[in-house]
Order: structure tokens, then sequence, then C-alpha cells
């Protein structure tokens, strides 16, 4: 009976609920920075190292406004314990600008250079995982992970904060409540909006948009631009959880957020389903290890590690049936054929 | 337009070209593919820039020479090929571009649904704003694509081959449509290649033929013959010499056959019939009625569901391997002999970057005569080739150049010329002259007919009458996926066989 109890307990406890929320927000940020680029035509693989270069940005940025004096040395400008809040939001700042200028890169050599989307997505991960390392050693002197970082902190609500609703609806970083404004927007533009519309006719028939006088260039540019952003307010928010960056730290949240976008079927409302999916996985993998019934802790973490990509390769072979992808996604766009 | 000149790495497609329309008028530009007719719409609409020459649009000149500059002119593309977003409404298609908008960023639905019910109603063009396109018939599709082009304030209207892909109520459709543009006061520039459109239709037509001008005639002063003439540059026999039939055995009998299409839905139902040695059996019938599928299941690239096929007394359909499906084996085919000519030649047909000498030789490659003990020989394979180039008078004569460079008509030689090397018992011929022209369309009708002589059984898949009217010994149409009637070629006229291709009497 210890054992169903404690696989109850790691189901549906507080620290369950909190921890997917929480493991989803940087699956969610990116998957809809995923929904922008592929509705425009573009596959996005890049979802990857726009994130880690974005938690490196932010870890740096905020390292460098925050830290404290020591001896010869000064502090940072926003040192100061009042001020500490403006260094922690430009460190996000500057993650999305690096999420921004990564995607630019995907953008120059997929809309531009019209090359293979996949490889370029490639080459800008593998990039990020290397220049991620060797600027943290530049500037850390470590290559493994940064010193930590003052990290944004749930509002203090007192006795409140400390009750079951009170940690389910407001014990997050402010980050967390962005992240759902972000998609409460997202849905809007995409559907709403004319760049909405447009964007979806690049992606769908980019030959229809062009003969319209829809620029197919730039909106491909705005959509890989846009899920630059927001997949670097993803790498942001993974920095802010546990304070530091440390190497690869997105460890395949990019690839899993590609994923829960697909099973998403496009969709902000979609990629969040999907998103808290993968997220649970990822935290019953977690409770799993730190299970008090032997039976649970004798399983070897290899096996639980499996869990969240195991799920994410089930659900892209198509256990859930498939999806209508963008129909000109991945095609790069030629102005006119001969 | 005066004096537009363009020129590609290979060929001149516009040579000083001139071509002036009146307002208010239907103005047809007609030739045969490759005459430069898309070339010169496409510098008009401000796609491509010309190397010489000058675009003038309502007196004043086309700046900047872009699609953009070309719409506020007042000028509108209907395009062939649909520019259509199938999962978008017919609304969302119609404003994408010059949406109406709340705020300046929010797409104003009611408006542009209101806005397009008024166009629809002023033009008679009915349709549902709020359908999704990709629900939508051909027909309607098209009236999508006039109301865009109407909603941009066009007053110019460009239609490249209109009809195409229409039935025929749906083409009287369009001609009415068409009248009630003109009277409007709107003009229209219809391109086309079919003369019985453009009789019926236009007041003026422009003739193209190898890049240039070749006459320009009001319709009311011309005929067919005159037209034909000025876009072949020789006389044109449009009746196909033809001794009457006389057919033998059964060569290929379906029975009970039905297959899945798109999307897992039934394509193929319940199809049966005989083709005899010594005749063509012309399968007519709308685009998207199952022809493509019962092609596909004949020649083995699709699966059916239920039924048999026979091929010289064989059976051919065999137990697919994973479900309850039975599927023709390529194999089979080759030894019973079964010939093809696929109606997308570019996809099916050929491999574009290989020789045309290659080419000739697919599906027959592996026999003894072309391989050595390890390398294939070359002499055997070229002297083939030159066998086939001179017989079908394919052009360039040249077994090296890759297929890719050949016109559309010569392309479609290689594969007929290709598959009647197989001597084949059954020859199933798929849109086989579909956008090739008059002059290569007569050697391939002659081609057909001399194999059908021969005793062969010729299998005439067409979406054009006029194709199946003058070659068909009998004609079965297929309305839904059925056989809705088989009509001897003596019985069967243009309006009987279009009441039957619309699913009407039976």
């Amino acid at each position: 009976m210890n054992l169903l109890a404690d696989l109850w307990h790691i189901l549906w406890s507080v620290e369950t609920l909190t921890g997917t929320i929480r493991l989803s927000i940087p699956l969610l940020l990116a998957a809809l920075g995923g929904v922008f680029s592929e509705r425009s035509g573009v596959v996005n693989i890049a979802l990857e190292g726009i994130m880690l270069n974005a938690a490196f940005a932010t870890v740096l940025a905020t390292h460098a406004l925050t830290h404290p004096a020591v001896g010869e040395v000064p502090g940072g400008p926003f040192a100061d314990p009042d001020l500490l809040v403006f260094g922690m939001w430009s460190g996000v700042a500057a993650g999305m600008a690096a999420g921004v200028l990564t995607a630019l890169i995907h953008a120059v050599v997929t809309v531009t250079a019209k090359a293979d989307q996949i490889v370029s997505g490639v080459g800008v991960n593998l990039l990020a995982i290397g220049s991620t390392q060797f600027l943290c050693f530049k500037f850390f002197g470590s290559t493994s992970n940064s010193p930590t970082i003052p990290a944004i902190r749930p509002w203090d609500l007192g006795d409140f904060g400390q009750s079951f609703l009170g940690q389910v609806l407001f014990g997050y970083s402010p980050l967390v409540y962005l992240a759902f404004g972000v998609l409460a927007l997202a849905h809007v533009v995409l559907f709403r909006t004319t760049f909405g519309l447009r964007l979806q006719a690049v992606g769908e028939h980019p030959r229809a948009a062009d003969t319209l006088g829809v620029s197919v260039g730039r909106m491909r540019y705005a959509g890989v631009l846009l899920s630059g952003a927001l997949a670097g307010l993803g790498g942001a928010y993974l920095t802010s959880d546990v304070a530091q960056f440390t190497q690869n730290m997105t460890a395949g949240r990019g690839y899993i957020a590609l994923a829960a976008m697909i099973l998403g079927k496009w969709t902000p409302g979609g990629a969040l389903g999907a998103c808290l999916l993968f997220a649970f996985a990822q935290k019953f993998q977690f409770a799993l290890r730190g299970a008090p019934s032997p039976l649970l802790q004798s399983i070897p973490s290899q096996f639980t590690d499996m869990i969240p990509y195991l799920l994410t390769i089930l659900v892209l072979a198509g256990l859930v049936g498939r999806a209508r992808a963008p129909a000109a996604l991945g095609k790069p766009y030629e102005a006119s054929e001969a | 337009m005066r004096g537009i000149t363009k020129v590609f790495p290979r060929v001149v497609a516009n040579r000083d070209v001139d071509l002036s329309v009146e307002p208010g008028e239907i103005h047809a530009l007609i030739g045969e593919n490759g005459a430069g007719k898309s070339t010169l719409m496409k510098i008009l609409y401000g796609l491509q820039a010309p190397d010489a020459g000058t675009v003038r649009l309502f007196g004043a000149p086309l700046h900047p020479h872009t699609p953009a500059a070309a719409i506020r002119a007042g000028l509108g593309m209907v395009h062939q090929h649909f520019m259509l977003l199938p999962p978008l409404t017919v609304a969302e298609n119609v404003v994408l571009g010059q949406e109406p908008a709340r705020l300046g960023v929010f797409l104003d639905r009611d408006r542009a649904e209101a806005e397009l019910l008024a166009l629809s109603e002023r033009y008679r063009l009915s349709v549902d704003p709020r359908a999704r396109v990709e629900s939508l018939s051909v027909g309607q599709e098209q009236r999508v694509e006039i109301l865009k082009v109407l909603y941009r304030g066009a007053r110019v209207l460009i239609l490249d081959e209109p009809t195409a892909v229409l039935t025929p109520p749906e083409v009287e459709e369009l001609y009415a449509i068409l009248r009630a543009l003109k009277a409007e006061g709107k003009t229209v520039l219809f391109i086309s290649h079919k003369l019985a459109e453009v009789m019926a239709v236009t007041d003026r037509v422009t003739v193209m033929r190898r890049g240039e001008v070749a006459g320009r005639v009001n319709t009311r002063d011309t005929s067919r013959e005159e037209l034909a003439r000025l876009m072949v540059g020789r006389p044109v026999l449009f009746a196909v010499e033809k001794p009457p039939a006389r057919p033998g055995a059964i060569a290929l009998r379906v029975q009970g056959l039905s297959a899945l299409g798109h999307r897992e839905l039934p394509a193929v139902r319940d199809v049966s019939f005989d083709a005899l040695a010594g005749e063509i059996l012309g399968i007519a019938g709308v685009e998207g009625n199952g022809q493509t599928e019962l092609i596909e299941v004949l020649t083995g690239l699709r699966e059916a569901t239920a039924g048999s096929v026979e091929l010289a007394g064989q059976e051919i359909l065999r137990p697919g391997r994973f479900r309850k499906t039975l599927r023709a084996r390529p194999n089979d085919l080759l030894r019973l002999g079964m010939g093809h000519v696929p109606e997308d030649r570019h996809k099916r047909g050929l491999v574009l970057d290989y020789s045309v000498a290659d080419n000739l030789v697919l599906g027959r490659h592996r026999l003894r005569e072309f391989n050595g003990f390890l390398l294939r020989r070359g002499g055997a394979l070229l002297a083939h080739a030159r066998e086939r180039i001179a017989s079908f008078d394919i052009r360039p004569p040249d077994p090296h150049v890759p297929a890719r460079a050949l016109s559309g008509g010569n392309q479609q030689k290689i594969v007929v010329a290709r598959e009647l090397a197989r001597d084949p018992r059954v020859l199933l011929a798929c849109q086989p002259t579909r956008g090739v022209d008059i002059g290569a369309i007569e050697s391939i009708h002659r081609r057909l007919i001399e194999e059908r002589e021969r005793g062969k059984s010729i299998l005439l898949v067409s979406a054009e009458l006029s194709e199946i009217l003058s070659l068909a010994d009998r004609i079965a149409v297929m309305y839904g996926g059925r056989i809705v009637g088989t009509l001897d070629r003596i019985d069967a006229n243009e309006e009987r066989l279009g009441q039957l291709m619309t699913g009407g009497a039976h």
C-alpha cells in the first residue's frame, strides 16, 4: 500500500501541481515562439540554441549589473538591494535581446540566403553550446557554471502565500504570469489581427501572399524574430529558476517545446496543453527520484530520466494523430520561377 | 505594353511585343504553350521586369515595376493555379493584404464579410464569406479569385487559362460573369489556348507565336481556323482522321473496383468496365472524380479496397502486405504489357535531370540488350534513343540533353515514345496532351490511333471533352468515383457528356 500511497502523493500534491506549472513555462514560451516562426513557414529547431544563448545573456547581464562590490572592484550599478529588481529585469530584457539576435542568424540564413532550415537550426544550436561555454569561461572562469545571480522571487503575500490557494495561484515568479499574458496575446495576435492573417498566409501559400503585395521575406523575419524574443524569454526564465547558468542548461527543452507545438497543432492554446503534459512528465520524473518508497527509488534514474523524452518521441511518432502543418513549412520562397 | 522584350538564359520569351487593350473590352491573348503569354503577363503584372520596352496602364507608366504598383494602377490577376489559402475563410482570403482593421491592427471580420457580400451581389458572384476555402468546389474557388481582384478595385482583370479546371456548366457561368464584368465597365484580358472559348466570349484577339505577336484580329471578323493558323504558323487539322474501330478480345477487365483517395475517403466506387483490343476507351469526367485514383490502382501506385483487375486474362491485384487491401505489382504489369502515360509527366513520367536517352529507357533499363557484365552498354542505349527520337520527332534531336531542357510537348513525346517502345497490350494514356502545343497534340493523337489500328487497347483519360470526342470509340463518364454512363461515340455529344459529368441525368 505504501507504494500506491506514494504514487498518489506524487501525482496529487501541491508540489506536483506548482512544479508542473513552473516547468511548463520555459516550454510554453519557446513553443509560442515556435508557433510564430512555423506559422510563417520557417521550421525553427534553433529554439534550443536561442534559449541557451538567452539564458547565458540573462545571467551575464544580471551579474554585471548586480554583483556586489568586492575590495577594489566597485559593485554593479544595481548592486543596492533596493535596486536589485531593475538589474534582474534588465537581465531578462538582455535574454530576450540575445534570443532575437540568435534568431536573426537563423532568419538571415533561412529567409535571405534560403538555406535549409533544419541545417541552419542545427548550426545555431551547436554554435550556442560552444559559444556559451566559451563566454562562460571568459567571463566567469569556468566552462561549467556561472556564479549565482539574484533571482526574481514570487510576491510576498504573508500567510495567504503559504495556504493551498496561495501556493497554487500566487506562488510563482512574476515571469510565470507574464508568460500567461504572452500566451493570451499570442492567440489574439495570430487569430485576430491583420498581422496574424498575413503571417499565416506566408506560411500557407507564400506566392499567393506575394501576389497580394504581402512581403514574404518581411513576414518571415517577423515570425522568426518573434520566436527569438519568446524563446529568449523562456531562456531567461530558466536562469531565474536556478539562479545561475550551467553548461547546456536547456537540456533539450527547445526540442521538447517544438514537439509540444506540433502536438498543439501550431496553436497557442494547443501548445499550452502540450507543454503542461510534458512539464508534468518532467515533474513526475523528479518526484520519482525523491519518492520515499524504496521500490520507486530502486528504479534506475536513467530510466526515469527518459520519461519526458520518451513521451516526446511517442507523441511525434503519431500516437496522438497527425496534425496539419502550414503548407509551405520548411520551404524557402523563390520570388520567381523561370 | 510596347516593345516588350524578355530574354531568359536559354530562350527569348518575348521579342518586341506590343499589346494594347481598350477599356471595357474582353480581349483574348492566345498562343501555344511556350509562346510567351505567361511571361508577358508576369511582366504586365510587375512580377518580372522586361529587358526592354514599357508598360503603361491607363496612360501612366508602371512604376515601380512591382505587383503592388500594378494593383494600385487597377490591375488584377486571376491566376491559373489559384492563389488561395485553403484553411482560411473566403472573406479572409479576399481581404488578405488589404484588410479592413479596427484600431489599425485588429482584423475587422464583420466589415470584410459585409464588403464581400456587397461585391458578390453587384457582380452576381455568389459565395459564402464564412466558408473555408478547402470546402469549396473549383468553380467557387475561381469566383473567390475574381472577388479578390474586384475587392482591390481592379479595373482590368487578367484571367490566366480560366476554364482549364471548370466543368462545362461552370464555363457557361464564367462567361456570364465575364459579360457582367464588361457591362460594369471592367476590362478583361483573357489568356487561353482554347479557340472555342475565345470565339464565344471575346471582342478582340492578340495571337502570340514564339515570343512575338503573330496577329491582332477582331473576334467578329475571324474564325477558329484562322486563329489556329496564326498560333501554329500553318493550317491545322481539327478532325482526326480515323478509320472505324475493329474491336477484338477483352484486354483489360475491371470489376467492382473500389479504392480510397486522399484523407482515406472513397475515391473509386465499384467501378467495372472492359477495355477491348483495337479500341480507344475514353474515360471522361471533371478532374477529381476518381479518374486519377482509378489509374493509380491500375498502375500499382495505389491500393484497392475491393474488386478485380484482369490484364490479358490474368488477375493482377494481389493482397497487400499489411492491410486488407489489393495491389498491382509493377513486375506483373511489365510482364503482361501495361503502358502508362501519366497525367503529371514531371512527377511521374520523367526524371527531369536525366538525359533524354536515359528517360527513354526507364522501365526497360534492366534488359539484357542495354547491359553488359557490370556496366551499361552506352552504345545500345544511344542507338535506341536515336531511333526513338527520329521516330517521334523529338526536338532537339540530342539524346544527351537533360529532359528538363525540352518543351512540354517534346517531353510528352519522350514519355509516349518510351511507353510504346515496350509494345504494351494496354496503354493508359492520361491527359496525354495536357500542356502540349497543337503540333505535338496532332502527332500524339496520330500515334494513339496507329496503336489502336495495331490491335492495342487504349484507355484515354482526359478532362478535355474535345479530345475524348475526337479519339474515343466508346466513352465512360466518371462522376463521384463511379462510372455513371458508358456511351458509344455515335451516341455521345458535348451536351450529353456534360450532363453525365456533373451528375445530372443518368
